[in-house]
């Protein structure tokens, strides 16, 4: 078991396995997100309430949902190296900062696009926005940190340090910050209250998800590898496959 | 049980302590630059409000919190910046049996040498200010009980960006979104305060924030150093 483990997260094979998944798994990723989209935008009924606007939580959401879900990835990256220094992981940590990003930023983009006819706004201080701008934040901090330190072990080291503190300043900031907004902001939003989702909204939106997921994992591996090449540039391994490349 | 490498042997603690108050003292002009950095943010926003006396009164809480975490973010850099410079951070890494507990003194030392004397001239400029008593025991209280975090979560950046360029501009963005809770509780109890509404829930807040901190950050501050001295 150890063993697998191990051959698993040296990095000459991970990257062999994620040379062959990376492909599969976006045109896995674009056959769901196809079909999520036409469930989603074609199939779907207009919400009684909102409308046609309602579709946008077919991006909406998987990207919230991932902006979480890659921090997590991150950090439990970043804690496994700290602990057991896996050299994979400090990879996977460095790989995950930026797509976590993105879809942090995705969210909080399609937000205010739908909250611009909705509420007539396109930002409001509301707990979960303000909570997702921080987690922006603490994405931009993250890269910031890693560009500013030039030695990549030392980069990928600090911030796994980082993101481990912000795993455990998170749920704080995200308490905090609702606490704020139910006591100082004013209730001028009228948000409908959690309805049941129609099957038919529900589907699509679960298929976008997984979609989304796959995208996640994709990306995650595409980036993993480029990390991986630069990490062991005077690996043998590397170099055989530059040898490769080049003669084909 | 503990494990006997976590806790300090008095001798060293009480050694790296003398060292940082021996410092604090031989760089004792430096302490009034905080205190100016403040008063010159908090005099800043009247000339940006304007000079309605209501709206001035009722923002002064959220200046002086504002003003104090800004001239504390900027103190952070030089927590560890002297020690590697000269070397002797290698040596604490090496050799302070404890290196949380190393950690943790440094917080203390950073927390007497920029909050404490914070703490003091936002006492004074309350009166500045011209806010009513309950206001004032306010916003003194919390910030005696919200301030600790400010400089153990700050030792972690600190340990983190050591070293690096235009580390101070990186820190802060790093650090300012991990301070946000303080700030939310701390302005909480202030404007409580001012509305004459019960204000005890954001003290245990706040003190919560702050025994939380000190239990966890000096690992995290020891770790950062870790990963950037190795």
């Amino acid at each position: 078991m150890i063993k697998t483990l191990h051959k698993y997260a040296s990095p000459m094979h991970f990257h062999a396995v994620a040379r062959a998944w990376s492909a599969p798994l976006l045109w896995l990723a674009a056959a769901l997100f196809l079909a999520g989209l036409v469930g989603g935008l074609v199939l779907a009924p207009a919400d009684y309430q909102q409308g046609e606007s309602f579709r946008i939580i077919y991006v909406h959401v998987p990207s919230a949902w991932l902006s979480m879900f890659a921090y997590l990835v991150m950090a439990g990256a970043g804690a496994t190296s700290l602990i057991w220094r896996v050299k994979l992981m400090d990879a996977i940590a460095r790989a995950a900062a930026p797509l976590g990003a993105s879809f942090t930023a995705l969210a909080l983009a399609t937000g205010s696009l739908w909250g611009k006819p909705m509420w007539g706004t396109w930002w409001v201080w509301d707990a979960r926005l303000t909570s997702e701008l921080l987690l922006l934040l603490l994405y931009l901090g993250y890269m910031a940190l890693q560009s500013a330190i030039d030695d990549r072990r030392a980069a990928a080291r600090a911030g796994a340090v980082l993101a481990v503190v912000g795993v455990v300043n998170i749920p704080i900031i995200h308490y905090s910050v609702e606490w704020w907004s139910t006591l100082h902001q004013p209730a001028t939003i009228t948000r409908l209250g959690a309805p049941a989702m129609a099957t038919s909204m529900l589907i699509p939106l679960l298929l976008m998800a997984l979609a989304f997921q796959l995208l996640f994992f994709a990306l995650l591996f595409i980036r993993v590898r480029s990390e991986l090449l630069e990490f062991e540039q005077r690996a043998s391994w590397v170099r055989e496959i530059l040898r490769q490349a080049r003669s084909r | 049980m503990l494990n006997p490498a976590l806790v300090a042997p008095r001798p060293a603690s009480f050694a790296i302590l003398r060292r940082e108050m021996l410092r604090l003292y031989r760089r004792r002009g430096q302490l009034i630059q905080p205190p100016l950095f403040f008063v010159l943010v908090a005099v800043l926003f009247p000339f940006a409000i304007g000079g309605d006396e209501h709206l001035l009164r009722a923002l002064a809480p959220a200046t002086v919190w504002i003003s104090v975490l800004l001239a504390t973010t900027l103190s952070l850099e030089d927590i560890f910046r002297s020690d590697q410079e000269d070397g002797s951070l290698e040596q604490l890494v090496l050799m302070a049996k404890s290196l949380p507990g190393a950690c943790a003194l440094k917080a203390l030392a950073h927390w007497l040498s920029t909050p404490a004397p914070l703490i003091a001239m936002a006492a004074l400029m309350s009166s500045v200010h011209d806010l009513e008593a309950d206001t004032r025991s306010a916003l003194l209280i919390s910030l005696v009980l919200g301030t600790p975090v400010f400089s153990l979560v700050g030792t972690i950046g600190s340990a983190l960006t050591v070293g690096v360029r235009g580390g101070a501009l990186l820190l802060a963005l790093l650090i300012l979104p991990l301070y946000i809770p303080v700030l939310i509780f701390g302005a909480g109890a202030v404007r409580n305060a001012t509305l004459s509404t019960a204000t005890g829930s954001e003290y245990f807040f706040l003190a919560g924030l702050s025994v939380l901190a000190a239990t966890l950050a000096p690992f995290a501050t020891a770790a950062g150093l870790r990963a950037r001295l190795s």
